[in-house]
């Protein structure tokens, strides 16, 4: 539990760690504590054979279990005491409270202050193997495990460095109270009062003294911290900025004397910076059904120069069904492109359910009657109307109420 | 982004929508004042959160236009700040955001509709002329962003039929708009009125602005990470 004594020799000698455990406590009890002490030889000595029997797991040991730590601590402090009791060596019953308070303490704040080196040395022998940071009450955001006391949490986790600082102050009025007790219970403090007042008073002094001074240099980390990333933020942006939009805009000045051109590369870039704030980078038009129906959009609209105006509603992975659903897509918007792109900017909208999805692409040219396709013009045909079948989906072509196209294609997915 | 093309520009006889203009950008604030030329009264602009809200105040505007992303809080900060002495002020946001969070949290926060900056002076004015009417407009693109957070199941304990769900026939209107379609136009192919197309997307809009479903605050996190 404590220092992972039993655990490491529990894996050393491959038997459960529960009895090595079990064996340990009886043992402290029926010695009165001389086991105790026999473990905290052995953990002095351990630890560096633990941590290479087990050297991927030790990180999984965070400051979670502090307080089960320094309660372990407090109790181990309790069987030394009962083990030099029994042994002879006593001082005074006075003794007790305040040493088991004071280790208890001072377990917490090491808990705290430790470097994350030391920690995880420490931590060499894992308890009962992986195992969530948080189960005895502390938290600790991934991460942030290993940071020393004054570090500044990362963004969000706030939480933790209040607990940190709870923990803290639980800790240092724990050493307090036991000093305070140590006197008491020694008749030197009612003597001493004034004495301890005065202490007191000092105390407070010199902490609304430090406080702020503290306070300043954790603000001053975070400050630091934050510029760190704007500065890495910038540079990134910059290089975008330098591969994309400058580009472009070299490009525009040279073909400033041709405006479809320039209405193209506009329209192209806009797109594109607009994808890239949006996040959409990470698009995988070869899995997600509404990340190929956007793809297939600015294909068409950087094949023909027409504008296609995409909306798509919900998501899906993609499937064979609607693969063929993008392709049909693909070929009504090229359609619209070619014939319709003087009316107004080509529309796509698709919905996409649980388990089917629908797409409309509309335009506003001339419009057309598919009865009267001849049977030699394969596209609509096979490309839409065919392909769609295939798959158990369907397509109709209807005229719009304003003249136009529309174009509605459904089908189900196949998983 | 579009057209919702009027029941026109302002009736005969009406003295055309006055309004100020809010946005950070100087360039566009002078855009938009030369395009919609005499179909509005522009009485004033304004390119911070403080002057427009002194502006507004002042001036007391049929419509403002807002732009979503200024300096110092944005549109929303905007709305909200004015809403103090003028809870009646309408707003049209404006904007080149394609952020559905951003546009979901100005017209939540009371904006009347939602149009893109690359929209006509001819169809902006007329969305103006709606606004100030009290009627919602929806773009395309605010359709398909509304679409998609009313979209999907949440548990029958915690719906709220009146303000979570939308009617089938919302759901309809509202897929005619995501697919460009003219208010005029969707009356036709629904076989309702105009007047009903506009009570269905106003109808909209109250639910957006009201309910309370966990999907519009955690939108446009959960739009992200759907897998």
């Amino acid at each position: 539990m404590l220092g992972g004594v039993c655990a490491g020799l529990a894996r050393r000698f491959d038997v459960d760690v529960l009895a090595f455990r079990v064996g340990a406590v009886v043992l402290a009890i029926g010695t009165s504590g001389l086991a105790a002490l026999a473990y905290l030889v052995a953990w002095g000595l351990l630890p560096s054979t633990g941590s290479r029997l087990e050297p991927a797991s030790r990180r999984r040991r965070g400051r979670a279990g502090s307080w089960r730590i320094a309660f372990g601590i407090a109790l181990l402090a309790l069987s030394v005491l009962l083990a030099f009791r029994a042994v002879g060596v006593w001082w005074s019953d006075a003794l007790v409270w305040p040493l088991i308070l004071a280790s208890f303490g001072v377990a917490l704040l090491w808990g705290l202050t430790r470097p994350s080196g030391a920690e995880e040395e420490d931590g060499a022998a894992v308890e009962r193997g992986p195992r969530p940071r948080d189960t005895a009450g502390g938290r600790s955001e991934p991460g942030t495990g290993a940071q020393g006391f004054l570090a500044v949490p990362d963004g969000g986790s706030a939480r933790e460095a209040a607990l940190r600082f709870s923990r803290a102050g639980f800790g240092v009025a724990l050493v307090l109270a036991a000093a305070l007790l140590f006197l008491w219970a020694n008749g030197v403090l009612s003597a001493a009062g004034d004495a301890a007042l005065a202490a007191l008073v000092v105390g407070i002094a010199l902490a609304l003294i430090g406080l702020p001074f503290w306070w300043g240099l954790v603000r001053r980390l975070t400050t630091e911290r934050e510029a760190r990333i704007r500065s890495q933020e910038r540079a990134e942006v910059a290089a975008h900025l330098h591969d994309s939009v400058l580009q472009t805009l070299a490009l525009v000045q040279r073909r400033s004397d041709d405006p479809a051109e320039v209405a193209k590369l506009a329209r192209r870039q806009e797109r594109e910076l607009r994808s890239w704030l949006a996040g959409s980078d990470r698009a995988r038009p070869n899995e997600r059904l509404a990340d190929a129906l956007r793809g297939v959009a600015t294909e068409v609209e950087d094949a023909h120069g027409a504008i296609v105006e995409a909306v798509v509603v919900g998501d899906a992975a993609l499937d064979p069904a609607y693969s063929a659903l993008v392709a049909a897509t693909r070929e009504a918007l090229t359609n619209a492109a070619k014939f319709a792109a003087d009316g107004g900017p080509v529309r796509l909208y698709a919905e996409i359910g649980e388990d089917a999805a629908s797409v409309w692409v509309d335009d506003r040219g001339p419009g057309f009657d598919p009865a009267s396709i001849p049977p030699d013009r394969r596209g609509v045909r096979e490309s839409i109307i065919g392909r769609m079948e295939r798959h158990g989906g369907s397509a109709e072509f209807r005229r719009g109420p304003d003249g136009g196209t529309e174009v509605e294609l459904a089908v189900e997915g196949t998983t | 982004m579009s057209p919702q093309r009027p029941s026109g520009a302002p009736p005969p006889g009406s003295e055309p929508p006055s309004v100020v203009i809010v946005d950070d950008h100087a360039l566009f604030r002078a855009g938009v004042r030369a395009e919609l030329g005499e179909m509005v009264r522009v009485l004033g602009d304004a390119e911070t959160v403080e002057d427009a809200v002194r502006a507004i105040v002042d001036l007391e505007p049929d419509v403002v236009l807002l732009d979503v992303h200024m300096p110092g809080g944005g549109g929303v900060e905007v709305i909200s700040q004015v809403a103090k002495s003028r809870p009646q002020q309408r707003f049209l946001a404006l904007s080149v955001s394609d952020d559905a969070e951003d546009v979901i949290a100005v017209v939540r926060a009371g904006a009347r509709g939602y149009v893109t900056k690359t929209i006509t002076g001819p169809d902006l004015a007329d969305a103006v002329g709606r606004v100030r009417e009290g009627d919602a407009v929806f773009s395309p693109r605010l359709a398909g962003f509304v679409l998609d957070a009313f979209a999907g199941e949440i548990p029958a304990e915690e719906v709220d039929p009146e303000l979570d769900q939308l009617t089938p026939r919302e759901r309809e209107v509202l897929r005619h708009i995501a697919r460009g379609y003219m208010y005029k136009e969707i009356a036709l192919k629904l076989s309702i009125s105009v007047k009903t197309v506009e009570a269905h997307v106003s109808s909209v809009l109250r639910k957006l602005q009201l309910s309370s479903r966990h999907e519009l605050s955690r939108w446009a996190v959960t739009r992200r990470l759907v897998d």
